[in-house]
């Protein structure tokens, strides 16, 4: 890797030719990353690919993260690897969440529909999207109208980003502008929401016990 | 009304109405679209392709994949340190130890926790094991797709060698959770060293065998030889690692590369293709197999004395035996069983050579006793990129001999 | 005629009871005399009833069903390394001496299935379809945790135990299951099939069985209550 010296030519090198496309540097644990500007990410890629000294020709692996509660919420990390010398560096673009302004219109506005709602119908399913992370429930808006974050697809230069790409949109709903064919991978074609968002629930069913069976839908009687 | 007439009536019209020109048939041929799989004989796991054929040579290709997506990375991120590692053992369910190194060298550098050697060369030792049984699965279960059916029974026979072995020292023949965050879960037994030296002596002779059976086979030959043929820069393009890799001349193995646990002490060669056909993926997993039996004796011999896991008792648990008498020691257990160790911010990738090429586990922590992301940049996941490349132009037969030499194993892909 | 079973018929014998040593030699004594022909009258009678198995052509049905089940080829994830791969395809486990060794790709030849692995939900409509396309009678073995009861995984992907879907007849526990407590699992269905195939879900649920209509034959037409639910839900699938 280079060290924290190195990065910081790296990222002065970059921004001479790309205007505060690297907005900062990490050095932890023996990785080094470049933190991107997310408009900015094929720039920098294409520089570390192509400059002679460089030459990070080997996208190893291209991930996602949701980085809830802190914000920007999202990142895509590019694992960078060069053969020749052995090294490797990291990208990192982090991306805001469009969505989470919608969500809180919707939220001043839904919660006091929510409320009226609840006292005049007591028998109301639970409103889905139950937060993992505790709080009140939020509606979600609908997917069609849910704004998704969006970055640039870095197909046309790495080649392997394809199905990476795709698993990342999948997983965390992270828009790559100009894959050619973005759509579910892993999750049914069909399937509706982000399942490794940090606010997606596991899903799953609650461990029942034995003294609990007779309660259950299923139970045996007492 | 539409006339039905055979090509030749057709030529003789034309040939009657233009008499001077030059009249060439062909005849017509029809896109045909066929799904094999999820539930085939030969795709190796629940893989789905859709297939367009033009007579019998395929036009395209898309693999559709997610039959077997178990959402491990999403579980792992409910659950503390210690008990994520049976959740990513079962991802790439052959090659099991390679994804606890994966997670515990990962968790090892975030937490800047050095392993002793004897538990590095323990480690070396049943990866290596493990690389064998990936190869021999590849091996029993390809040679089955072409119809050499013996090959099964007998590369299960010495897959069944390993199983007990690693029954021996790990109690359970898959999964084995023997890898944690520190070094090895416990010692080997008595009596484990010398097994491992049988089977080290009778390994190279049953390869041997493998390879009388196979390698003039004139069958297999035909079958394999020119067949599936990508090139190095193709290959790197798309991100392949591993045999399919090296099979096409490029001598990339992370354990040269990026010397982790104890691979530098060990003297072995990287076995290299030069066409990059099926047959070079053949040859070189085969080679390998070779190379894992002499590092894991070279390991086995200069085996070091000294513990097996490493010492800090903030992240590893202690002996049991200190537990009834030491009240540290029980704190120490007691915190680690419920809560966990907790890992300071910080996110890492770490990267192994699995038996498929690059495994790399990218971990996020936040401060907490579970970790915020996993995720596993598994290397049939990126290989089965190069299917398409590997099968377009060729025959139907074709790509079920591509599809063995690939060694995809839907677990890793799907996770 | 009555059912006149071998004291150690394999797979019928119950377990728990080991063979009295008077017993035996008395019954190598027996074979003896068969052999050298000294055998008469009620003696031979005996002898002859406790050496053939004599009974109804049903139960003859049901022993030739246990011993000679064609599994189907269906592995999903890491069972399936261990069985059937493993216990077909290895000399130790060797699922031939069961009579089980003819796997069969296409599940209209299938006898039994064994889900082998986590069911993930993109794959259970793809499982319930191959159970629907094999034909009576067939089996349905979960194996390991995963498919019985969807196992560590308790997610958003994985279908929480195969049970939901479609039903199972047998369930081996284990992650993943020793080929030996497969094989355990194998013997008990071949118990349950030579002993009563209809016990268990299909006479619990007064079940008809659950094969795609076949063209002619009793149960070919539906009961114009279920053509009615057969259209209707059409209309909703919009079909």
């Amino acid at each position: 890797m280079p060290d924290a010296a190195g990065l910081e030519l790296i990222r002065a090198e970059i921004n001479e030719k790309h205007d505060a496309a690297v907005i900062d540097t990490s050095h932890d644990r023996g990785q080094g990353a470049l933190i991107a500007d997310p408009g900015q990410v094929l720039d920098i890629l294409r520089w570390l690919r192509d400059t002679p000294g460089q030459e990070y020709r080997f996208l190893s692996s291209l991930h996602a993260a949701d980085y809830l509660p802190a914000e920007p919420r999202f990142g895509v990390h590019y694992e960078l690897l060069c053969r020749d010398r052995v090294e490797r560096i990291r990208v990192k673009a982090l991306l805001a969440d469009p969505a989470a302004a919608q969500l809180a219109e919707v939220g001043a506005a839904g919660g006091s529909s929510r409320k009226a709602q609840a006292d005049g119908d007591a028998g109301t399913p639970p409103q889905k999207a139950q937060s993992s992370l505790g709080g009140a429930p939020a509606p979600l808006p609908t997917p069609s109208e849910q704004t998704l974050p969006e970055i640039d697809s870095c197909v046309d230069l790495f080649r392997t980003a394809d199905f990476q790409e795709r698993e990342a949109f999948d997983m965390f709903g992270i828009l790559f502008r100009g894959h050619p064919d973005l759509r579910r991978i892993l999750m049914p074609e069909d399937y509706v929401g982000w399942p490794q968002r940090r606010d997606f629930p596991m899903g799953g069913e609650p461990v029942l016990f034995t003294k609990d069976e007779p309660d259950s839908p299923s139970g045996w009687p007492k | 009304m539409a006339e039905v007439s055979t090509l030749e009536e057709t030529a003789a019209a034309a040939h009657e109405q233009l008499p001077g020109a030059d009249v060439q048939l062909e005849p017509e041929t029809e896109v045909l679209t066929i799904n094999l799989g999820p539930h085939h004989p030969a795709t190796h796991g629940v893989l789905r392709l859709v297939v367009q054929l033009e007579g019998e040579r395929v036009l395209d290709l898309k693999p559709v994949i997610g039959y077997v997506h178990t959402g491990i990375e999403k579980n792992c991120e409910d659950k503390s340190y210690w008990k994520v590692i049976p959740y990513v053992e079962r991802m790439d369910y052959v090659s099991y130890f390679f994804q606890m190194e994966a997670f515990c060298g990962a968790v090892e550098r975030l937490v800047g926790l050095e392993i002793p050697e004897r538990a590095k060369y323990l480690r070396v030792i049943h990866l290596e094991l493990n690389r064998i049984h990936s190869h021999l699965v590849w091996l029993g279960t390809t040679a089955l797709d072409l119809g050499a059916i013996s090959m099964l029974w007998y590369c299960f026979r010495d897959r069944d060698k390993i199983l007990d072995l690693f029954e021996m020292s790990t109690g359970q023949r898959m999964h084995t959770r023997y890898f944690q965050v520190g070094g090895v879960f416990e010692d080997i037994p008595a009596g484990w060293e010398e097994k491992l030296r049988r089977f080290i002596a009778d390994m190279p002779n049953r390869v041997g065998q493998y390879q009388a059976l196979l390698d003039r086979n004139e069958i297999f030959l035909s079958r394999t030889k020119g067949v599936g043929i990508v090139s190095r820069e193709r290959m790197l393009e798309l991100g392949v690692t591993g045999p399919l890799l090296r099979a096409t001349g490029e001598p990339w193995d992370l354990r040269k590369a990026f010397d982790y646990l104890s691979y530098r002490d060990f003297d072995f060669k990287i076995p290299v293709g030069t066409v990059g056909d099926a047959y070079d993926r053949y040859r070189v997993r085969l080679a390998e197999m070779r190379e894992s039996v002499r590092i894991m004796e070279q390991a086995l011999d200069a085996l070091p004395e000294g513990p097996y896991i490493a010492d800090d008792r903030k992240y590893v648990l202690p002996p049991r035996s200190e537990l009834p008498t030491s009240m540290e020691a029980l704190i120490h257990h007691f915190k680690l069983v419920t809560e966990g160790y907790r890992v300071a911010p910080g996110e890492i990738y770490y990267s192994i050579e699995g038996p498929r090429g690059e495994l790399g586990c990218f971990v996020v922590a936040d401060g907490s006793a579970k970790p915020a992301r996993v995720h596993y940049r598994d290397s049939s996941f990126v290989n089965l990129q190069s299917f398409r490349d590997m099968c377009v132009g060729g025959y139907l037969a074709d790509l079920i001999v591509n599809l063995g030499m690939l060694d995809p194993i839907l677990g890793g892909i799907d996770r | 005629m009555e059912v006149v079973r071998r004291h150690k018929i394999r797979g019928l014998a119950p377990l728990e009871e080991p063979a009295a040593p008077e017993e035996f030699r008395a019954r190598q004594m027996r074979a003896r005399e068969m052999l050298r022909g000294d055998l008469e009258g009620e003696d031979l009678e005996r002898y002859v009833e406790q050496s053939v198995m004599t009974t109804t052509l049903e139960k003859l049905f049901n022993v030739a069903r246990a011993n000679s089940m064609f599994p189907l080829t269906f592995g999903l994830a890491c069972c399936a390394i261990e069985a059937p791969i493993a216990m077909v395809g290895s000399p130790r486990y060797d699922l031939a001496r069961f009579g089980a060794e003819a796997l069969r790709a296409s599940p209209r030849q299938a006898d039994f299935i064994i889900l082998s692995g986590r069911v993930s939900i993109k794959m259970a409509p793809i499982v319930r379809r191959l159970y629907d396309q094999m034909l009576e009678p067939k089996w349905a073995v979960s194996m390991g945790a995963c498919s019985s009861s969807g196992g560590m995984f308790s997610n958003y992907a994985v279908v929480q135990g195969a049970d939901k879907f479609m039903p199972i007849d047998l369930h081996i526990p284990g992650c993943p299951p020793r080929p030996e407590a497969v094989l355990y699992g194998f013997t008990k269905l071949q118990r349950k099939i030579m002993g009563n195939p209809d016990a268990g879900w299909r006479s619990r649920y007064n079940a008809h069985g659950t094969e795609e209509w076949a063209r002619g034959g009793p149960a070919s037409e539906p009961t114009p209550e279920e053509s009615e639910a057969y259209a209707r839900a059409r209309e909703i699938a919009g079909a």
